[in-house]
């Protein structure tokens, strides 16, 4: 049975200070986003050829987190894992706060986001977005009347079980439109590859994760509670395999299109022309997202420190960021091969590798995202009955010896 | 000049068919809806104008075309209002000539490239609003009143024909209605050829003498452009991907 006891946060200095930066960071977005409805994205670097930028690398982060923050959940509901039933509220809230960061950079970057209401109430359903606005609005209904019924006083498990499959099925539809968003673009090399649902299944998971992780593991001692180290430990395994899994998709990503010959040039660009994608990739998305934090949770997992789980964590979001802006952005900066005999040239960058440097309200408004997405978070704790007391490993686990 | 302006009803042809009636009143409800702006937008009106037995369509015949002439863009460019500025990543470009030279013949060559008006468009398929529509007569649209600016079409068209209005926009044509914020491309003179007349860049290119560009209605097996297509070999850009475009080029 559920010993757990769930209380709201004491609002801590340290708390206190964590919301203001947040607030700080959201606001600067807001700026960012007044200036850049006031003036054109003409003054962010997106431009005809790189028609997405860095905010939809932030939204596609978060929204691909936000289905994997909600595992921990899924693994205690669905699955029946019952460790993982104390962090199973958390979990819920996460990924709702990271949907709403995520949805929120994408709505902002808009060029008339003023005209949200048309998006919601218009819909095309031949578009894999109109369906992806349903299915984001139908992942905070789920995950919300999750997370209700865990918190609401006597409801039968049973039920808290079905609402957590009907969450868990959700999100992985969510993720699959998310991933479908990209093979849909038939045209374009980089992405028109069925592997692109399952690889962003599998990087959700992933990513998710590892935010998890890393927002637990310094906010839970912000708030004075205590968590168990081999609680941690076993989140790092799980972390260690998905990242492992990543890996795995990704070469099976490149190397199937590497022997598909109409794709060979653009294999050729991402992995092995030197650029800033080649870079990104090997750098960042290879050793710095994948082998190192691997290694670090799986060769001795039994030794690893929640330090080193922590930090591995920073490594797997850095490296997703890698990943997803070598998709979205080195996807577009690859030329459209329209005469594939020719060499061409025009005044609209036919046949020329696309630039693309972010502007400060970029970032500012991708940034904000996040903090959206940490302020969420950090006021449903506060508010709500949300964290346990205590995660250390005996109150978890009986079995266990505590340290 | 004809203004596609439906809020006046006196102009309406007195001899509507039952579909552009019915086609005509969604029309008249979209204005409605938006009041003051409806020359902001190709909706429903710019569709009760569309006869649904025809397909526009344009031959280019890239022989004819010449490296150093610009005729058909400088064209476009009046007519629809929009200006390639000296900032050719985010100036809008609805039509832009392209040299091309053989990889391995040597061969050089120029065209003019364009929305190719696809039957089976993707930015129509991808757009979530449905702003980005095909008229019953081939020619693929954005409605500005509906478009958010997403940029999916952007991303899905194979010929890079959209561009996003990145900056405030002076010196609107009524006939082009365009806004910040939203996404355009080549309307195929949608105004010039409800009004029974050739686009623009068309015309341009027979004054020039070139004579490269051929436009007309691929459904009307006795037009010239299908005959034409009969009687010569042509090609659809990017045939691999079906989508069928309504612009085709020959002796490329
Ligand atoms: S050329 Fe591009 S913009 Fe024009 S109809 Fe085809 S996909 Fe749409
Ligand atoms: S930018 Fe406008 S026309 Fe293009 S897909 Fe988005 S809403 Fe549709």
């Amino acid at each position: 049975m559920d010993r757990t006891v769930y209380r709201e946060v004491k609002p801590t200095p340290a708390i206190w200070l964590m919301a203001v930066i947040a607030a700080a960071f959201i606001g600067a977005a807001g700026l960012a986003v007044l200036y850049i409805e006031h003036h054109g994205h003409i003054v962010t670097g997106m431009n005809n050829q790189i028609v997405w930028g860095l905010p939809h690398v932030f939204a596609i982060f978060l929204i691909v987190a936000a289905s994997g923050a909600l595992n921990v959940a899924s693994i205690a509901s669905v699955f029946g894992k019952i460790e993982n039933k104390p962090m199973a509220r958390y979990s819920g809230l996460l990924s709702i706060a990271l949907l709403a960061g995520g949805l929120a950079v994408l709505v902002l970057d808009l060029g008339r986001p003023d005209r949200l209401i048309v998006a919601m109430t218009k819909y095309n359903f031949t578009s894999i977005f109109a369906w992806n606005v349903i299915l984001y609005n139908g992942f905070f209904a789920v995950v919300g009347a999750y997370l209700f019924v865990q918190m609401a006083r006597n409801i039968s498990p049973k039920v808290v079980k079905s609402v957590g499959t009907a969450a868990f099925v959700w999100r992985l539809a969510l993720t699959t439109g998310t991933g479908s968003i990209f093979g849909w673009l038939v045209a374009r090399p980089g992405y028109d590859a069925a592997i692109m649902a399952p690889l962003f299944i599998i990087m959700s998971f992933s990513f998710g994760l590892a935010f998890f992780i890393l927002v637990l593991g310094t906010t839970f001692p912000l708030t004075g509670r205590y968590i168990g180290p081999n609680l941690v430990k076993r989140l790092g395994r799980l972390l260690g395999v998905f990242a492992v899994a990543v890996l795995y998709f990704t070469a099976i990503r490149h190397l199937t299109n590497l022997y598909a010959a109409e794709h060979g040039d653009f294999e050729r660009f991402i992995l092995f022309s030197g650029n800033i994608y080649t870079k990104l990739f090997w750098i960042g998305q290879v050793l710095i997202g994948g082998v190192i934090p691997a290694a670090m949770l799986l060769r001795h997992a039994e030794n690893t420190t929640k330090g080193q789980v922590i930090l591995a964590s920073v490594l797997i979001i850095i490296g997703g960021f890698a990943h997803l802006y070598g998709i979205i952005i080195g996807g577009q900066a690859f030329p459209l091969e329209i005469f594939p005999m020719y060499e061409v040239t025009s005044t609209f960058a036919d046949g020329q590798i696309n630039n693309y440097t972010p502007t400060i309200y970029e970032w500012a408004l991708g940034m904000g995202g996040v903090a959206l997405a940490v302020m969420i978070a950090g006021m449903g704790v506060v508010a709500l009955r949300i964290l346990p007391m205590n995660l250390s490993d005996r109150n978890i686990d009986p079995t266990e010896p505590d340290f | 000049m004809k203004l596609p302006a439906l809020n006046n009803k006196s102009e309406r042809p007195a001899e509507l068919n039952r579909r552009e009636f019915f086609k005509s009143g969604a029309a008249v409800a979209s204005v409605t809806l938006a009041p003051g702006v409806t020359l902001m937008a190709f909706g429903g009106e710019a569709s009760a104008n569309a006869d649904p037995g025809k397909r526009w369509g344009m031959l280019i015949d890239v022989n004819k075309c010449s490296t150093d002439c610009n005729a058909c863009v400088t064209a476009c460019s009046e007519e629809n209002g929009w200006k390639l500025d000296g900032n050719p990543e985010t100036d809008p470009q609805w039509i832009r000539k392209i040299d091309l030279k053989h990889k391995e013949t040597g061969r050089e060559a120029s065209l003019p490239m364009m929305c190719q008006h696809c039957e089976t468009p993707p930015c129509v398929d991808v757009c979530p609003t449905g702003a980005s529509f095909k008229r019953v007569d081939g020619i693929v649209l954005v409605d500005k009143h509906i478009c958010i600016g997403c940029r999916y079409c952007m991303m899905a068209c194979p010929f890079k024909a959209r561009s996003f209005v990145h900056e405030e926009i002076e010196d609107q044509k009524s006939n082009a209605p365009r806004g910040k914020g939203t996404v355009e491309s080549c309307t195929l003179c949608v105004h010039r050829v409800d009004a029974g007349r050739v686009p623009a860049c068309v015309e341009s290119c027979s004054a020039t003498g070139n004579g490269a560009m051929m436009f007309g209605d691929l459904n009307d097996p006795n037009s010239e452009i299908a005959q034409a297509l009969k009687n010569y070999p042509s090609m659809g850009l990017r045939d691999d991907l079906r989508v069928n475009p309504g612009v085709r080029y020959t002796n490329l």
